[in-house]
């Protein structure tokens, strides 16, 4: 038997495309600010940025757990319902103070987690199939405990948390980055950010190598929902109100897009953390690029659409999209 | 075994062959798979094509049925060159083959399978069912196989799912059938089947293509046998003038007359124990794969699993490694039964297992090196739950020094290693473990002769160290010279167990065969 | 491919009757829940079974159900359509905008555009083999956008102008709409195409095995393309018949639409994964969502988004249930 050569040398288109798949994201951002530069007025400022970097918080954290989720070659949809169910539990609890609130918030969101990941690990449902359920039912499960309505949250604590800042950096950027910084220690330096890397790598030589492959699968699910949770509450913070019927619909959209714009492939065995930052950077540029020179909402629905095909069709040259 | 010839089929030179392939040639990526191989098979005849592992032979029936397009060389179809750019193309040339798994649709019905794509209509340019049905009755009944064509495929014996599988080839005017290891999950009754309608279509004309790791079968069905080796013809001829062993010898690339012991391989002779076993499998049985096999392995000792393809070694390795359920049987390591059916349980037992399909089982192709080679013993190179690069690393360093692993460093990509270091590396995962029990699939397939000698050494040093080593490889010279026992398996059974002097290839070869040993004493029985 | 265990024979008889049963609750499951719930909603609620009531919910199916058939095809392929929530919309818009050509405009229009639409996601998944489940969620958002920018951003409303055509959707038949006839006649025809005709058994064999279809000869690229120009086609002429119902083309109906829908084939017992599947099972779907909205609204003091929730929770459990009867069906 001869030595099989895996090494293969990639044609020179394939280098290009390599190029995009790696750094497009940046490249794009890069572009998008040089334009703004010159033919956007008042782009450049602070509290642009400001308003850039709150707006975009809910998408980026939500982006981190379906970072994750994807990783396994999974995907997540009910985030947008966890969203509005963490919401919708904040009024009725708000009255205990903060940490409480929070708390329940998240072990409430965190409850739709456990069973998108307990049907996915051990029931063996498609990700897709499992957690549309549970983006239908967890928006009517959160329009029921709202009674249909919105309420505002005048808590001054919860408040702040929307829109306070210190030395100018408002807490849910402070939040955000913290999130980030976790995730990316998570998917980097701990046992179990390798393990789901594994998995979605390839499944079979996981389970081959004894790894507990289906606990993992809970944990990212349970993970992305408490995400999702938390970004329900900095929602709500935000606006100041509950708001069950409308948070974070279509959300799972802009973090899906945020995370294979940012690299990671919808085929798993990679979690680009970095990435998915910059992704949801960009989607939040687009949209402020579109808005800044009165391109109609319409439009930049539009170009999102593009853009999620457009890299998805780059991403596909990685592996084999089933 | 009786090894009459059939009397059908013509074979004589007046007829132009049904299937012809001349000095075809087929490399990949610098690897030659078929190197000008010349084969021709008769209409009416029965045709045995025979080889191990990575002897070029499913290249070749991917060459015959558009698959694969040769790089060299030309196919003929009835005496005609042609081109077949895909598998659609030989199809409609007359080309067909029957997989071991059966390549219909399993939620439609059978008549629905048989004629999908064209079937009959009325003159409303409807699906005329009833005669769908009654066609589809005809045609089974030729092959004596009476059966409710509106049943679903998958509610059917895979005996069955296939005989209509061949039914759908050859009412579509099916000139040559291939079949590749077409028994391997048929019980004998439904072999039997299969036969007679083998006989059956070769009273048609149709040639056929027999591929199997039975000797038993291919002494039944074929009468002649071309047999490939490493991408070669080796070996053309009446199946009539080929005794059995000679047959396995000319697979196996062993001449029968000339056996020698020691220096085809890096192992440094075999290392028997007297402590002992470590662990002790017991009547280790699923349907249709294995049955009743029991195996003991002392620590320091390397048992070999020998065997053809198909005979339940890479079967009885994962029911040891608990990757497959068993219908029954108990693994034990130190006196302590193993919970059967998990991969974990077998693990912190003490039992690893290297599996034989490196590249879809073994490495996670887009992770690096040092990933690859943590994986298993993550958790325990971890502290609450991070994992420690400074553990890792040393792992690591240590593993890649000793098992002298090529790589750029240790954040390379495992995919890009040749094969050679990503089979060392998946040792490296393993030795990571300190098990007490390592199996061994084929491996040394797949890596250039360097790297297969590192391999082998390590294995011999291993067992030196007091492992216990389970060998499976289809190189007879890897089994005799690295083990110093070897259990032999035959159709899912053990056949023997070679011990000490016995271990050598004249005894292996016999026992594969099935045969006694050509000094005329049996093998020892266990 | 399936491994060896899986795609052997059954060995005993009850191995094959529990089969057979799990066969039977897959594909009948939904008609027998359906018939259940209609005994139990006309037992409790007086003004539940009354012709009137029965109308109604007919007519309130006919739009979903339409769109579902569609969905049936591309699911029966192994697919999923996320956008036809969108293409509804669309198609509405486009339907009172051509309405003002006449009643030919106000339908072909809407099945022109929404039928481009399906052959570009066709294309995309059959040819360019991306992810279904991703191009049609950049469908959703996409077509969502076209349907916003032609209507000023969702504040324009356009009405419908033709007289023809407002009769289609408020009209009809011994009191039935001919949206449910139109509705019905969907089911039927797409039944008869799908078990009678050799494109409907391609559909079935490249949902249940793409590889043996490839390998068979069929044309799976043209199939999976058609389906998707069939969901098209479908969500856009429920939408138009919707604008016909409603006077006008509302640029926001159809959110979440084709959760229902997919909702609607899973609980008519097509299995997610293609190969297996029926419209009749989809029309008793459609129904069983129906008869429990209807039955909320009976309570009356009820809010509505218990529908969501109800439904959500029974696509779970059907799942849950369809995947271990597929297992107990080695399928």
């Amino acid at each position: 038997m001869t030595e099989q050569t895996v090494t293969i040398t990639l044609p020179k288109r394939g280098a290009t495309l390599m190029v995009l798949q790696k750094y497009g994201v940046y490249i794009a951002i890069i572009v998008l600010l040089l334009y703004n530069l010159v033919f956007t007025p008042n782009f450049f400022q602070i509290g642009n940025f400001r308003t850039q970097f709150v707006q975009m918080v809910p998408v980026l954290i939500v982006a981190l757990g379906m970072a994750l989720v994807i990783g396994t070659e999974g995907i997540d949809l009910s985030v947008g319902g966890v969203m509005a169910l963490a919401a919708a539990v904040i009024p009725l609890y708000i009255g205990y103070g903060l940490i409480p609130v929070v708390i329940i918030a998240v072990v409430v969101g965190g409850l739709v987690g456990v069973i998108n990941g307990s049907l996915v690990a051990f029931v063996g449902v498609q990700p897709i199939v499992a957690t549309l359920s549970l983006m239908v039912a967890g928006r009517g499960i959160a329009l029921l405990i709202a009674n249909e309505q919105l309420k505002s949250v005048i808590d001054p604590n919860l408040l702040a948390i929307g829109r306070g800042s210190v030395l100018g950096v408002p807490y849910s950027v402070i939040i955000a980055v913290v999130l980030v910084l976790i995730i990316a220690l998570l998917v980097n330096r701990t046992t179990f950010g390798k393990q789901l890397i594994a998995i979605g790598g390839s499944r079979r030589a996981a389970e081959l190598s004894g790894l507990p492959v289906k606990r993992i699968l809970l944990l990212v699910y349970l993970l992305s929902a408490v995400l999702a949770s938390i970004a329900g509450i900095i929602g709500t913070a935000r606006l100041g109100a509950s708001v069950p019927s409308t948070l974070g619909n279509l959300i799972e959209l802009s973090a899906i897009t945020a995370v294979v714009v940012g690299g990671t492939p919808l085929t798993g065995g990679q979690v680009k953390v970095a990435g998915t930052v910059a992704g949801a950077l960009l989607l939040q540029f687009i949209s402020a690029t579109l808005n800044q020179h009165n391109v109609p909402d319409a439009f930049s629905q539009i170009t999102q659409a593009v853009i999620i095909l457009f890299a998805v069709y780059i991403q596909r040259g990685r592996a084999a999209v089933r | 075994m009786p090894t009459e010839s059939p009397t059908t089929g013509v074979r004589d030179g007046a007829t132009a062959p049904a299937l012809e392939a001349r000095l075809v040639t087929k490399r990949f990526a610098g690897v030659t798979a078929l190197d000008s191989v010349d084969f021709a098979v008769q209409p009416g005849e029965s045709l045995a094509l025979m080889g191990e592992n990575g002897a070029g032979k499913s290249t070749l029936i991917k060459v015959l049925t558009g698959v694969y397009q040769p790089d060299d060389g030309e196919l003929r179809l009835g005496g005609a060159p042609v081109k077949f750019a895909r598998p659609l193309d030989a199809q409609r040339g007359g080309v067909s083959t029957i997989y071991q798994e059966v390549n219909l649709i399993p939620l439609m019905s059978v008549a629905q399978n048989i004629f999908l794509g064209r079937e009959p209509r009325n003159r409303f340019g409807l699906i005329d069912f009833p005669r769908m049905y009654a066609d589809a009755r005809g045609l089974l009944e030729v092959y004596g196989i009476a059966v409710d064509v509106r049943r679903p495929l998958r509610s059917l014996a895979l005996g069955i799912q296939q005989m209509v599988a061949l039914a759908r080839s050859v009412s579509i005017n099916a000139r040559i059938v291939i079949m590749d290891e077409p028994t391997s999950s048929l019980e004998a009754r439904e072999v039997e089947t299969l036969f007679s309608v083998v006989s059956l279509l070769r009273e048609q004309g149709i040639a056929i293509v027999y591929v199997s790791h039975r000797m038993d079968e291919i002494y039944r069905v074929a009468e002649r046998a071309v047999v490939l080796r490493d991408g070669k013809v080796v070996h053309v001829g009446d199946l009539a003038d080929l005794p059995r062993v000679e047959l396995i010898s000319l697979m196996l690339g062993r001449s029968v007359e000339k056996v020698q012991r020691g220096g085809a391989t890096a192992f440094g002779g075999a290392h028997s124990s007297s402590a002992p076993a470590v662990l002790v499998a017991d009547d280790l049985s699923r349907k249709h794969q294995i049955d009743g096999i029991d195996i003991e392995i002392r620590p320091g000792e390397v048992v070999g699993l020998g065997g053809l393809l198909g005979s339940g070694r890479s079967e009885t390795l994962k029911a040891l490694a608990g990757v497959m359920q068993l219908d029954r049987g108990v693994v034990k390591i130190n006196g302590k039964t193993v919970r059967s059916g998990s991969v974990p349980a077998a693990i912190r037992a003490g039992i690893v297992m290297l599996p034989e399909d490196r590249k879809a089982e073994g490495i996670v192709p887009g992770l690096s090196v040092r990933d690859n080679i943590v994986l298993a013993a993550l958790p325990r190179l971890s502290r609450a739950g991070f994992s420690s690069r400074r553990n890792q690393d040393a792992v690591v360093e240590v593993f890649m020094k000793r098992l002298h692993i090529k790589a750029s460093s240790p954040d390379q990509i495992v995919s890009e290693l040749s094969g050679g270091n990503q089979q060392k590396v998946m040792i490296a995962r393993w030795l990571a473990m300190s098990p007490k029990v390592l199996l061994l699939d084929e491996p040394t397939r797949g890596i250039d002769v360097g790297a297969k000698a590192e391999v082998q050494a390590l294995i011999d040093e291993l067992a030196r160290e007091g492992l216990a080593i389970v060998l499976v490889s289809s190189e007879v010279e890897e089994v005799v010279e690295g083990s110093a026992r070897v259990i032999v398996l035959r159709e899912g059974s053990i056949e023997t167990e070679l011990d000490g002097d016995e271990v050598n290839e004249d005894q292996l070869l016999a026992a594969l065969a099935g045969t006694t040993d050509p000094t005329g004493a049996r093998g020892a029985d266990r | 491919m399936s491994v060896i265990e899986t795609s052997a024979g059954p060995t005993t008889d009850s191995q094959v009757r529990r089969e057979r049963f799990a066969g039977v609750l897959q594909g009948y499951g939904a008609a027998i829940v359906l018939v259940i719930l209609v005994v139990v909603g006309s037992v409790s609620f007086p003004t539940f079974f009354s012709l009137n009531n029965f109308t109604n919910i007919a007519t309130q199916s006919s739009f979903p159900l339409i769109v579902a058939v569609g969905m049936t095809f591309v699911i029966l392929t192994g697919g999923i359509d996320l956008s036809v929530g969108s293409v509804f919309a669309l198609g509405g818009v486009l339907a009172a905008y051509g309405s003002s050509l006449g009643v030919w405009g106000a339908l072909l229009l809407p099945l022109l555009v929404c039928g481009a639409i399906g052959l570009l996601q066709g294309l995309l998944v059959a040819y360019a083999k991306m992810a279904p489940f991703i191009v049609t969620l950049a469908g959703l958002l996409a077509v969502r956008g076209l349907v916003l920018a032609i209507t000023a951003g969702g504040s324009n409303t356009p009405l419908v102008k033709d007289a023809t055509f407002s009769a289609i959707g408020q009209g009809g038949v011994f009191g039935i709409h001919w949206t449910v006839i139109v509705a019905i006649a969907a089911v039927a025809v797409g039944t008869v195409v799908l078990t009678r005709t050799r494109g409907g058994q391609a559909i079935f064999a490249v949902g249940g095995s793409e590889s043996a279809s490839t390998f068979m000869g069929l044309p799976v690229a043209r199939v999976k393309l058609t389906v998707y120009i069939v969901s098209g086609l479908c969500a856009g002429l429920a939408g138009a018949l919707n604008a016909s119902y409603s006077s006008s083309g509302v640029p926001t109906v159809g959110v979440g639409l084709e959760l229902s829908a997919i909702s609607a084939v899973v609980i008519g017992g097509t299995l997610l994964v293609g190969g297996r599947g029926s419209l009749v099972g989809t029309l008793a779907g459609v129904l069983l969502l129906s008869v429990i909205q209807n039955m909320i609204n009976q309570v009356g003091s009820l809010s509505s988004s218990v529908q969501s929730v109800v439904s959500g929770v029974f696509l779970a459990i059907v799942v849950v249930i369809q995947t271990v009867l597929s297992r107990t069906q080695r399928l």
